[in-house]
């Protein structure tokens, strides 16, 4: 694949040959082993892992739903695969998280209204048409994969070692987006064209991804400014899609603030759908 | 080819002598319990009677994804919710290997998904029935799932080799998700009232259906005799029934829950479970579409395709581009 590039720069960390799910061999990190860890999170730093947990948690309630409806058997594993990473994640960095407020991750991802999430709109957009999802899954992964990437040196040890793990997999999410997108870029003018009105409807929720806000300032060598990425994410996804022969639509950008609490229409939905039955069984275990 | 068609049937009497060879091998190999492979000779009545159990076996798996699919959006913890979608994931993988064990007889992947689609194949009936409540993932886990290891284990040994080693990785993964589905059960069992209600309504609902995963009786299954000869079958259905029932009529104390069956007990004389009549009439309606769901799964799974058509089209046109760049360089 000419649009892959070699990437070095975790051969410094562990074993590359190892489980992709797996922190170094035979050592997995697994959200249990967070909720019970003695280290807490600030505050700042708890704030921080409920937003990479809270992307990651509602991109695998959407993605989810592909399963066993895809194009191909195939394509239920993958998405369901990917939608499972992202779970995992997901509940390693809300358990993370948790530990600040004496909560569980289940606590928060159940008992939490709308407006108190903060998933970015991109991953709250609607799974629609494969190409859609796809198109998706390419804007966030690469965007993962830089950030997860950088995260590895983070001051917080459970933050660099959450990405170490996620990073593997999050590489693989992103190839198989590039994947796809060469093939449907490429592949027939019906295909193409779905991949242009994909573009169309998610070009507007790009840039609010790489906002920075107050939180940051607090963070430190904790965090990562979102604006450090935007430079490389732009350089990465336009050789992908120069290759599969897309252009970047000329939409304008949303004024989508799902950081601050302002969660897209969708969410409603999403959470209904996700906190039934958790709600009606309130202090009920599972 | 019209030759070997007729080979395993009436007129096998006009075999050539390299197929009356075949079939010596054939009848020795099955004589001696050992394997047949994918090039040896075989009666097509075989190669077709596996071709038919082993692509339902293959779109049971795939049908199968749906009622479970239907709660992980719901999963009340996120611990439930990735362990379902794991064993979805699972059933997926279930649903390839098979797919290609049966390819290994001659019959395409995307001819067996045409039968499924046209409705000409079969799959399991249970799954046409509702998953209505959170308990039914560990209802289907535990006797579902259940009642298809007890099928499945003596399929291991089945004498077509592909398929025996299938079963051997599928029946792995399947007692795994038969434990996951009895921990929902017992975590339900031991919760509150509302959750143990939840729990005993879903052993009520999946429990009849679950027995007659095995089959109809001896006397009404009129496959089942050549199978056994040909050793892809290894026990009768009543055998196998009986032995699933005494299995989770022991299993169902731990849970503290009772399995709907007022008749059911041990008899030391034939040393054979007992349990009621089942609705031989029900199983057949379902059978032949009539089901609570059969529209519904059958639906969802040409609406899948059919969204899909544009997108298979595409990595198909892709690769036929990348290989006229390849030829071209």
């Amino acid at each position: 694949m000419s649009t892959q590039k070699t990437d070095h720069s975790l051969d410094s960390f562990g074993d590359s040959s190892a489980s992709a799910t797996r922190v170094t061999p035979g050592n997995a990190l697994r959200p249990e082993d967070i909720a019970i860890q003695k280290a807490v999170p600030s505050e700042a730093n708890a704030q921080y892992a409920l937003r990479l947990g809270d992307d990651a948690l509602i991109l695998a309630q959407r993605l989810s739903h592909w399963i066993s409806r895809g194009p191909e058997l195939e394509e239920d594993i993958a998405l369901g695969n990917i939608a499972l990473d992202q779970l995992g994640h997901a509940r390693s960095f809300l358990s993370y998280a948790a530990l600040a407020w004496d909560k569980t991750e289940d606590d928060l991802a159940y008992f939490r209204e709308e407006e108190e999430f903060t998933a970015l709109h991109i991953v709250q957009q609607p799974n629609g048409h494969f190409g859609v999802t796809i198109m998706r899954q390419l804007i966030v992964s690469i965007f993962q994969h830089l950030l997860y990437t950088e995260l590895l040196k983070s001051s917080d040890e459970t933050i660099a070692a959450i990405c170490a793990k996620a990073v593997k997999e999050v590489d693989y999410h992103r190839d198989h987006a590039i994947q796809w997108t060469l093939r449907l870029g490429l592949g027939t003018e019906e295909s193409a064209e779905k991949m242009r009105h994909a573009m169309e409807i998610l070009w507007p929720y790009v840039d609010e991804m790489f906002k920075d806000e107050p939180l940051y300032d607090e963070l430190g060598d904790a965090g990562v400014r979102p604006s450090t990425l935007r430079a490389a994410w732009d350089e990465e996804i336009n050789a992908v899609l120069a290759d599969a022969e897309l252009e970047i639509p000329k939409t304008g950008s949303a004024m989508s603030f799902g950081r601050q609490g302002q969660p897209s229409e969708h969410m409603g939905f999403i959470l209904a759908e996700m906190q039934v039955l958790a709600r009606k069984h309130p202090g009920a275990t599972w | 080819m019209a030759a070997q068609n007729e080979s395993g049937g009436k007129l096998s009497a006009v075999l050539s002598p390299e197929e009356q060879a075949g079939k010596d091998r054939f009848e020795a190999i099955i004589a001696e319990d050992s394997r047949i492979e994918p090039r040896d000779w075989m009666p097509e009545a075989y190669r077709k009677t596996l071709t038919r159990q082993i692509s339902q076996h293959a779109h049971s798996e795939i049908i199968g994804m749906q009622p479970e699919a239907n709660w992980i959006t719901r999963a009340p913890s996120l611990k439930r919710k990735a362990i379902l979608m794991a064993k979805v994931q699972d059933e997926a993988g279930h649903g390839l290997y098979l797919y290609s064990a049966a390819e290994t007889l001659g019959t395409g992947r995307d001819e067996l998904n045409d039968q499924l689609l046209t409705g000409r194949a079969k799959y399991s009936s249970i799954f046409n029935y509702p998953a209505r409540s959170w308990a039914d993932m560990g209802a289907i886990g535990w006797l579902v799932d259940g009642a298809a290891i007890a099928n499945q284990v003596p399929l291991c040994r089945a004498s077509f080799g592909p398929y025996g080693r299938a079963m051997v990785r599928v029946c792995k993964e399947e007692s795994f998700h038969q434990r996951q589905g009895f921990e929902i059960l017992l975590e339900l069992s031991q919760g509150s009232e509302a959750q143990k209600k939840m729990a005993q309504e879903a052993i009520n609902r999946f429990y009849a259906p679950s027995l007659m995963m095995f089959g109809p009786p001896d006397d009404d299954s009129p496959n089942s005799k050549q199978s056994m000869e040909w050793k892809i079958k290894r026990f009768s259905n009543d055998e196998l029934r009986q032995r699933f029932v005494g299995m989770i009529a022991e299993q169902v104390k731990v849970l503290g829950l009772t399995l709907p069956d007022p008749e059911l007990r041990f008899d030391e004389e034939t040393g054979q479970w007992i349990h009621m009549d089942l609705d031989w009439e029900e199983f057949k309606a379902v059978i032949f579409g009539n089901g609570p769901l059969n529209a519904q799964r059958m639906e969802r799974r040409r609406e899948a395709h059919r969204d899909g058509a544009w997108v298979r089209e595409a990595a198909a046109a892709y690769a036929a581009k990348m290989a006229r760049k390849t030829e071209v360089a």
